[in-house]
């Protein structure tokens, strides 16, 4: 732009252009999640002359899970997940390779979350250098990387019914990390609702920790998981129940008693055959396991719904790499098949090559042979049929109208009928359009991010977690298309709720500070019209005034 | 039903974002047979991603923006959640300087400020701390971007005006000074009058037809958090923010500086950056009460700006039936008011309610060729991929 032989000119200085934070840390290679794939990754790393920093957000503070963030932990959290020496020591009991690794040299930060990717591109490019968010119980802060691997494991697909938002019901996944990585589960009777390969292995193991799984629900014709682990927790007992739907869960203020289920026809219709009920302290959420892709989504990388990743996952290459060359997945957070879930390997094995692709982008050659890909072996269930399956035995064919996004309180009429949220005042007459519902969008499948700045479904301090497939679902269902059509709803950093005082501690330059402006602090912007000269070149502006934006 | 490729109308408006979306319930409102084209889906860009506020008092629409907000849910038939009035906190001297320019315009033009004192903006703003002053501007106000776009969209379509979206405009038909219509994936679209209202593409699509108009891209950025008990007065900012507490609670609030971007990159997503954290460095500091209201999300948007960051509307005397529409990173708030000017453009090739004189486009007839490098106005250093 600038003619050649020219000096160059000043860049604008209210812009971004040298307000770059310090980034007070820096790593080569960091690795996020210390499940399978990403210790495993960080011990493939680890000893080769490259900084490894591997990050957990475990032991989770109780007030994040009590918001149900990362994952829907149902309030039925033990007290001794307050005490957050005894959550570490556990989680590291948990996990003894985390031990390993900090043998290894690697920087391992446990408590710590990362809530945001901020890889330096075309658009965001003032930074100078990739980094991420992290933050752990007293502060946030950034950290520079030159290549990062992602294994940020899976979370569970919500699912509404009445009373779904009482204590005790909770996500599979977030029941299995309560119990395996903190002792800190409370449950005593649980139902399961699911019966795939995820569901039951949770439910095989919670039942080896003690729970009493009463029962089985499963919405399908068959249990599609692993026959063998059926069977075993028929043999303690667990009533299987499928073709049949958790329509209601009843409790007191301590939370669920019981379950009342009713039987279903193939197109979750009530057969009309009596419901029955059944006690239990614990529901737990197994109709989906999702990959929790939140940083990699929003940090960028391409991500798109593949049923044999058991939906949407980010897209790789053969060695675990995103669209965005120095962003690798492994783990659950790379998809989720049955095979992978059965068998830890897998996740390990993904850790390990991705290890081995940042390793070399590091500059650093790789030892021995390298490993095959690692490819879904084929699903053993439509994860895309599976999830509408659910949606319209659970929700659209309920008797009531279940909310199904608890945080902002909107039930499946509202989404379906595009209703403005309680806080306009309801009834009141809708506009002539509005009327229309879904349809007034004009857009089929609608997006569900058009759908929640109407209604406001997936808005809330959760952020969405519970409800987006969900709503997904919905808009596939009531739109009559492939539940791959429908586009996903955007995450946005911070991918974990921070609060405000502590986003606000992290450092900034001192550029940042003296020239901030609340809009482009541009004076000609904001001369008043009667004081505009007539015509305007870059000679002759003025450069002086209050900037202050309106 | 969606109109068909084959088809035209009398105007045409390219872009549906709350400019071309206005403009478009306006010609409808006169029985004008309107179409807008939108390149994706209505208010995805700026228009769906700003922070909504309403108080203009430097530009010449200052006066119709504020006639129009009290009355434009009635107008529309669907609800903008506009609220009236703004306060502005002052943490230093500096700031209580600069926003009393508010105050200075605002009374030229016949409208009332309170200057407030540290215990007033206690009283009135709870989540407030230690401030040095501040304004109560009887005049602008803010309203939710997400539902004024849909409700112009809405509004548009009950008056017989149509929309079509995900449909990009990427050429032209011309027939000696005039356009003749517009060419799209869906096939091409006659006109009698062309509006464009693209936002950033606004400047290369005029170029298609002959005409320059010069604009840089940039963008910015805003975060929110969780819901909060509601404050009796919603639109407060200040400290370098621009903002508002949304009907439902959440604190919603932008600021700080931009980077400049290349039109080509501004068809990729925006994504917010650690800038995130300036910003609620800055929102701490004016609501130090909220210090655990917990930030939930953030985002980015992209925006166009002429050289003098002041709109364009107008039409070029190259062509007879073309009608460009830019607000220069500042069109929220004026979108009721300058829908209408562009509708009187169109109509009658003058604007009848607001001298638009200083926002023509003849003003940049002079303009350095270079004038992006020497405004600075230029990306970060490429890199990092
Ligand atoms: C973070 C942020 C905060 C802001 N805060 C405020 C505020 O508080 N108050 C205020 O008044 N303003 C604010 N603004 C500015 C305001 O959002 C914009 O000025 C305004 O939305 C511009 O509207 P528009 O319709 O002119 O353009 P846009 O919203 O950019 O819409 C243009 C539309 O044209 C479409 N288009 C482009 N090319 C084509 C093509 N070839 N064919 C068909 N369609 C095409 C695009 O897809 C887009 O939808 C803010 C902006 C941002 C990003």
């Amino acid at each position: 732009m600038v003619p050649p032989g020219s000096r160059p000119h000043a860049p604008d200085p209210a812009s971004v252009t040298g307000k770059a934070p310090p980034i007070g840390e820096a790593t080569d290679l960091l690795v996020i999640g210390a499940g399978p794939a990403g210790v495993s990754a960080a011990l493939a790393a680890a000893g080769r002359g490259v900084p490894v920093t591997l990050v957990d957000e475990n032991p989770i503070p109780l007030s994040a899970m009590g918001e149900e963030v990362p994952l829907h932990f149902g309030g039925r959290m033990g007290a001794v997940v307050a005490n957050r020496n005894a959550m570490l020591e556990a989680v590291l009991e948990a996990s003894p390779r985390l031990a390993e690794a900090v043998d290894a040299g690697i920087d391992v930060r446990l408590g710590t979350a990362a809530w945001g990717l901020f890889p330096r591109r075309l658009t965001t490019n003032w930074i100078g250098v990739h980094v991420a968010g992290l933050a752990d119980a007293d502060r946030a802060y950034l950290i520079g990387f030159k290549q990062v691997i992602v294994a940020c494991g899976r979370r569970d697909m919500g699912l509404a019914f009445e009373g779904w938002e009482r204590p005790g019901v909770m996500g599979a996944s977030a029941a299995y990390r309560l119990a395996k990585s903190y002792g800190a589960l409370e449950a005593r009777t649980a139902v399961l609702l699911g019966a795939g390969t995820e569901a039951l292995q949770i439910a095989d193991a919670l039942s080896e920790q003690g729970v009493r799984i009463a029962a089985i629900i499963e919405q399908a014709e068959i249990a599609g998981g692993p026959q063998k682990l059926l069977a075993r927790l028929v043999g303690k007992g667990a009533r299987v129940l499928t073709r049949h739907i958790i329509e209601q869960a009843s409790g007191d203020s301590r939370g669920v008693t019981a379950v009342r289920v009713a039987p279903v026809d193939g197109l979750g219709r009530r057969t009309g055959q009596p419901l029955q009920s059944i006690e239990c302290d614990t529901v737990l959420l197994g109709v989906g396991a999702v990959a929790a892709i939140e940083l990699l989504e929003a940090g960028g990388c391409a991500v798109r719904f593949q049923p044999e990743r058991g939906g949407h996952a980010p897209l790789l290459d053969g060695s675990q790499r995103t669209s965005l060359p120095y962003v690798y997945a492994a783990g659950d957070c790379a998809g989720i098949w049955p095979s992978k879930t059965l068998c830890e390997a897998v996740a390990r094995r993904e850790g390990a090559i991705a290890a081995r692709a940042a390793l070399e982008a590091l500059g650093v050659r790789a030892e021995g042979a390298p490993e095959a890909p690692s490819t879904p072996d084929g699903p053993a269930a439509d994860a895309a049929l599976e999830r509408l399956a659910w949606v319209r035995a659970a929700i659209l064919q309920a008797p009531g109208d279940p909310q199904v996004c608890q945080c902002e309180e909107v039930t499946c009429a509202d989404i379906l009928s595009l209703r403005p949220p309680r806080y306009l005042g309801r009834p009141r007459a809708p506009g002539a359009r509005e009327s229309g519902g879904l349809a007034a969008l004009e857009d089929v499948p609608p997006h569900p991010d058009a759908v929640k700045r109407l209604t406001r479904a997936g808005m809330g301090p959760c952020q969405g977690r519970r409800c987006r497939e969900q709503i997904a679902a919905l808009l596939a269902l009531a739109a009559g298309r492939p539940l791959a059509d429908v586009p996903l709803a955007t995450y946005r950093p911070p991918v974990r709720p921070l609060r405000l005082d502590q986003l606000a501690g992290l450092a900034e330059s001192a550029a940042m500070a003296q020239h901030w402006d609340s809009w482009f602090g541009m004076p000609t912007q904001w001369v008043p019209f009667w004081r505009v000269p007539p015509s305007y070149t870059v000679a002759a502006r003025c450069t002086e005034g209050p900037e202050a934006a309106e | 039903m969606s109109p068909q490729g084959g088809e035209g109308a009398a105007v045409i408006v390219i872009g549906g974002g709350v400019t071309g979306l206005s403009a478009g319930w306006w010609l409808a409102r006169d029985g004008i047979d309107v179409l807008v084209i939108e390149a994706g889906a209505i208010g995805w860009a700026a228009s769906g991603r700003n922070g909504g506020g309403c108080s203009h008092h430097h530009s010449p629409l200052f006066l119709e923006e504020q006639r129009l907000w009290p009355m434009l849910d009635e107008l529309l038939g669907y609800p903008t959640e506009f609220r009236p009035n703004r306060i502005r906190i002052a943490l230093d001297e500096r700031q209580f300087r600069l926003y009393r320019r508010a105050l200075e315009n605002g009374a030229r033009q016949g409208f009332r400020t309170d200057v407030l004192d540290p215990p007033q903006i206690r009283e009135l703003v709870p989540f407030a701390g230690e401030a040095y002053g501040g304004y109560f501007y009887h005049f602008g106000g803010h309203a939710n971007p997400h539902r004024t776009v849909q409700a112009y969209a809405w509004a548009l379509q009950d008056h017989g005006g149509r929309l079509l979206q995900h449909t990009p405009v990427l050429g032209f038909d011309t027939r000696g000074n005039r356009v003749a219509g517009v060419r799209t994936p869906r096939g091409a679209f006659a006109c009698d009058q062309l509006v464009i209202a693209a936002g950033p593409a606004t400047g290369a699509l005029a170029a298609q037809l002959g005409v320059a108009l010069p604009l840089m891209s940039a963008r910015a950025e805003m975060i929110v958090t969780e819901p909060l008990a509601l404050m009796a007065t919603g639109a407060v900012d200040g400290n370098g923010l621009y903002g508002r507490q949304t009907l439902r609670g959440n604190l919603a609030y932008g600021g700080g500086p931009h980077e400049w971007v290349e039109l080509q990159d501004v068809g990729a997503r925006a994504h917010s950056t650690v800038l995130q954290a300036s910003i609620a460095r800055r929102l701490y500091a004016l609501f130090p009460k909220a210090a655990h209201a917990r930030v939930i999300r953030s985002w980015a948007g992209f925006i166009e700006n002429t050289p003098d960051g002041r709109p364009v509307l107008d039409r070029p005397a190259s062509l007879e039936n073309l009608t460009i529409a830019t607000l220069s990173s500042v069109g929220f708030g004026l979108s009721p008011a300058a829908g209408r000017a562009v509708r009187d453009l169109v109509v009658s090739g003058r604007c009848g309610f607001a001298d638009l004189s200083t926002l023509r486009l003849g003003r940049f007839a002079g303009l350095e060729p270079g004038w992006r490098a020497l405004q600075g106005w230029l990306p970060a250093a490429a890199g990092g991929e």
